[in-house]
């Protein structure tokens, strides 16, 4: 491959939005169980949740400032490297984006300031409404963000007027068949991610010894939503793929790694696949599940890679080991989830430390899944970015040159660095010393403010 | 391009982007003002202050940016195609500005290297303030387009007009700062910004006095408008009327003053511009109506986006800044 800018714009495009999703898959999340724990604390009047409640915040307000200015990254790029697309399908996303601004950016942003330092200026109904406002906000924002995307993924409900596309059925487009399973997986996988980072956090602070009745909050709201929640995404994840098979057949087969037409199909558990030969290295594979997997028999045809021409082949190798690092994550949550609600119902699941431990190594896995299976859904799009009308090296700004988007690129890995190196070193010393240190308040609006220096 | 005039529902929203970039420009002007002030003194007691001063807002404020960037694309698809492309590197520095300047609040005091992060927090305002002068002189200017994309070179904002404009805009945001300090402050802090107001009009009038000299002669097309126009010099007026006010305010030490009149100076130069681009989104080529994204596009728009979300947004708006409403606390005192 050749260094243009279309490739350039495409590897800078995942660089800045990989970068993104990390924050608003944990926000979304902890925004909610903020939320949720302030109203425990208005209800019950126990002083931990006040505490969990203080601690929390101080790592949301952190996530969620490097969620906000990584996210208006993203409302740019559409513009500055993808100029094409925005002109051709302005209508249709346009709006989209449009409605998410006004009804959750602003949303969560205005509250958001309540929420950090108007504690000691509103009434305490007032306050726990500014958290629910927040919360709201960022579960409205997935939402148009995905209307977005599977729009993208499956074009529905518009027409074409001179190249153009122009929206005319806007239900389809908001509440379409593909929107209705892809959101809820997204909004799962980030409950998911923060309720892992909640339980993974009570098992770090039980291994030290701090923290000692928090802890013990956390691990139980953390395990617990975890157990209730993974069966429904996987339940949520088998329909995504449904839909895939229905609307994608190509990037099904990419996913599958299936390289001819097979009835039955084979499933390939793991394997290497190899793009040059078109077949399967060291492949693991079980005769018929394929099938199975695909319609719910055991001997239905299912099509393979090459039946597509070449010009509409997906990469094969990305999406199917990203597909199938996802999945593995959805059982690693499961039985982390379900071992520590054993365990919790045992009474043991404080003394046993190998347990905590695997608890607190798991913080990771959300992330890691909620990633994998955006790869999986981008990567395996290619190379269209709107699913069979507009190819991705035509949707790329024509005054754009391989210079212009290098020397972008590099500023963008260059002050991410920088910005995510710190970033990590203050969430490590606020995960470490917030729950067992009380702060100094400074000058400005309130009490809760951070210390200074 | 069709000449048509433009539909009910295209006025609709190029009205209610002005609107939001006048909101913008107010709200951000201030914090953006408050950064670069922030970098003008090393006294660590003013520089809390100033933090303090705009820390539950400037998420907020930020976020008219991406409602006036969201509505473009969603409004006007056309504008926002060429728009960003041709200020590929301004809109680069913006964005590595706003992360600076976002960042500094959660990262500083935080222990690793703070005067890197207060650094990045006035740098990041400057740049911010400049290069969105900057846009607004390469508009006078003219953008070279084909076939509705941009079909320039990466560096025509680079030139004499932008710049003064981008320096114009650093000194008006810096007043606007300053008012915003005077208001809300308290304690020395109010003196300090007191004593600089006067410095950072002087500033602004003086470029924005370079800047007309060098429209006169570079940007025909704005001046041939501006002749049929000749009721536009009422909005100069206006603006002249209100610096004078703010430094009058500052004279008479009348706290609310500066910043009020500030802001009445930006809606003049507001409304100048618009005199001089009016019926142009890209001046002069891109008109509002041939911009317009279609119907069933601006209608939809509409009914949930302009008719409920934008009114309720600013109800909210006043509310979180009524919360917030007075003078600072200062711990101690
Ligand atoms: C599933 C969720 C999700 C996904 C896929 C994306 N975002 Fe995001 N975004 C959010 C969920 C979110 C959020 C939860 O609303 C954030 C994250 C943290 C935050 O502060 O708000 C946010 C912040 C955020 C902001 C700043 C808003 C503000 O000022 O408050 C912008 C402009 C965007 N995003 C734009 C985008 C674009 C253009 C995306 C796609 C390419 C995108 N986001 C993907
Ligand atoms: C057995 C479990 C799972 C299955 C079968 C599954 C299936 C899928 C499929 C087929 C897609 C691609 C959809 C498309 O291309 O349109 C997808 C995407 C995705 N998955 Fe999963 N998934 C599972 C578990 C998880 C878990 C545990 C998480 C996160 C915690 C997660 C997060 C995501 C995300 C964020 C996407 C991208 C958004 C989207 O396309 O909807 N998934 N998943
Ligand atoms: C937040 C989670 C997301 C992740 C991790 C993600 C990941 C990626 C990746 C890896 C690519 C490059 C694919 C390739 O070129 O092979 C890509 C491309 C792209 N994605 Fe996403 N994506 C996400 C969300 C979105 C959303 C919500 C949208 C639209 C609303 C979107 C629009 C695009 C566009 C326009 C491109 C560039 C054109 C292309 O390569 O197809 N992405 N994304």
């Amino acid at each position: 491959m050749e260094l243009d800018p279309v490739l350039l714009s495409r590897i800078q495009f995942a660089f800045v939005v990989s970068f993104h999703i990390i924050f608003p898959s944990f926000t979304i999340g902890l925004a909610a169980w903020l939320a949720t724990i302030e109203g425990m604390s208005m209800a019950t009047r126990n002083p931990v949740y006040r505490r969990l409640f203080d601690f929390w915040l101080k790592v949301f307000a952190l996530s969620f400032a490097m969620g906000v200015v990584s996210g208006i990254v993203m409302a740019f790029q559409f513009g500055t490297n993808w100029s094409a697309l925005s002109e051709r399908t302005g209508s249709i996303q346009g709006p989209l984006l449009g409605y998410e601004a006004f009804t959750a950016f602003l949303l969560e942003a205005s509250f958001f300031g309540i929420m950090l330092l108007g504690r000691d200026r509103t009434p305490p109904w007032f306050y726990f409404f500014s958290c629910c406002m927040v919360a709201l906000g960022t579960m409205l924002s997935s939402y148009w963000i995905l209307c977005n995307n599977s729009w993208m993924q499956v074009p529905l409900g518009h027409t074409i007027v001179d190249g153009k596309l122009i929206p005319d059925d806007w239900k389809a487009i908001l509440l379409g068949p593909v929107q209705r399973i892809r959101w809820p997986h997204m909004l799962l996988g980030a409950f998911l991610t923060t309720s892992m980072c909640v339980a993974a956090t009570g098992a770090w602070h039980r291994l030290r010894g701090t923290a000692w009745e928090e802890s013990r909050v956390m691990l139980d709201w953390g395990l617990g939503l975890a157990a209730v929640l993974i069966p429904a995404q996987i339940l949520l994840g088998h329909l995504a793929g449904d839909i895939v098979h229905k609307y994608q057949p190509a990037k099904f087969a990419a996913i599958e790694a299936r390289w001819h037409d097979e009835q039955p199909a084979a499933e390939v558990l793991v394997g290497w696949p190899d793009e040059a030969t078109g077949r399967n290295l060291y492949a693991l594979s079980i005769p018929r599940l394929g099938s199975f997997i695909a319609t719910g028999t055991w001997d239905s045809k299912e099509v393979g890679i090459d039946s597509f021409p070449v010009q509409d082949r997906p990469p094969v190798l990305i999406p199917f080991w990203t597909f199938r690092i996802m999945v593995g994550m959805a059982l690693v949550m499961m039985a982390i989830s379900w071992g520590g609600v054993l365990l919790r119902v045992l009474g043991r699941l404080e003394d046993e430390r190998w347990f905590l431990w695997l608890a607190f190594l798991s913080f990771p896995t959300g992330f890691v899944a909620v990633l994998a299976g955006w790869f999986t859904a981008e990567v395996g799009r290619q190379p269209w970015v709107v699913y069979g009308l507009l190819r991705t090296k035509d949707a790329v700004t024509p005054s754009l040159s391989t210079p212009m988007v290098l020397a972008s690129l590099a500023g963008y890995i260059l002050v991410y660095s920088l910005i995510y190196a710190f970033g990590v070193v203050y969430f490590y010393r606020l995960m470490r010393d917030g729950l067992t240190r009380r702060t100094q308040p400074a000058a400005g609006y309130g009490l809760n403010t951070e210390p200074v220096q | 391009m069709s000449p048509a005039a433009p539909s009910d529902l295209a006025l609709f929203w190029a009205g209610a982007i002005a609107f939001s970039i006048i909101v913008y420009v107010v709200l951000d002007g201030f914090d953006l003002g408050v950064g670069m002030l922030f970098g003008a003194t090393r006294d660590p007691e003013l520089r809390e202050e100033m933090m303090g001063s705009i820390s539950p807002f400037w998420d907020g404020n930020e976020t008219w940016l991406i409602v006036v960037g969201a509505s473009l694309f969603a409004a006007f698809p056309a504008v926002y195609a060429i728009f960003l492309p041709a200020f590929y590197f301004p809109v680069l520095l913006l964005l590595f500005g706003l992360m600076f300047r976002g960042v500094a609040f959660e990262f500083r005091g935080r222990g690793g290297p703070s005067s890197l992060w207060s650094a990045g927090f006035w740098i990041g305002s400057g740049l911010v303030a400049f290069v969105q002068g900057a846009a607004v002189g390469a508009m006078i200017l003219g953008i070279p387009i084909k076939d509705n994309q941009y079909a320039g070179g990466p560096f025509e904002w680079l030139r004499p007009l932008p710049v003064l404009c981008g320096i114009g805009l650093m000194f008006g945001y810096g007043l606007l700062g300053a008012g915003w300090l005077i208001l809300k402050s308290p304690t020395r802090l109010r003196d300090w910004a007191y004593q600089r107001a006067p410095f950072l009009a002087g500033g602004m009038a003086a470029t924005l006095f370079l800047a007309t000299i060098v429209t006169l002669v570079q940007a025909q097309g704005v001046v041939m408008r501006l002749t049929e126009r000749p009721w536009a010099a009422l909005f100069a007026l206006a603006g002249a009327l209100s610096l004078f006010g703010a430094l009058r305010g500052v004279k008479s030490r009348r706290d609310g003053q500066p910043f009020a009149f500030t802001i009445l100076f930006f809606l003049s130069a507001f409304g100048f511009l618009a005199a001089a681009f009016w019926p142009f989104m890209i001046p002069y080529s891109v008109t509002v109506a041939s911009a317009a994204a279609p119907e069933s596009s601006l209608s939809f728009l509409f009914w949930g986006a302009g008719l409920v979300a934008l009114p309720v947004v600013l109800i909210y708006s006043v509310v979180v800044h009524a919360v917030f409403w007075g003078k600072l606390r200062i711990q101690g005192h």
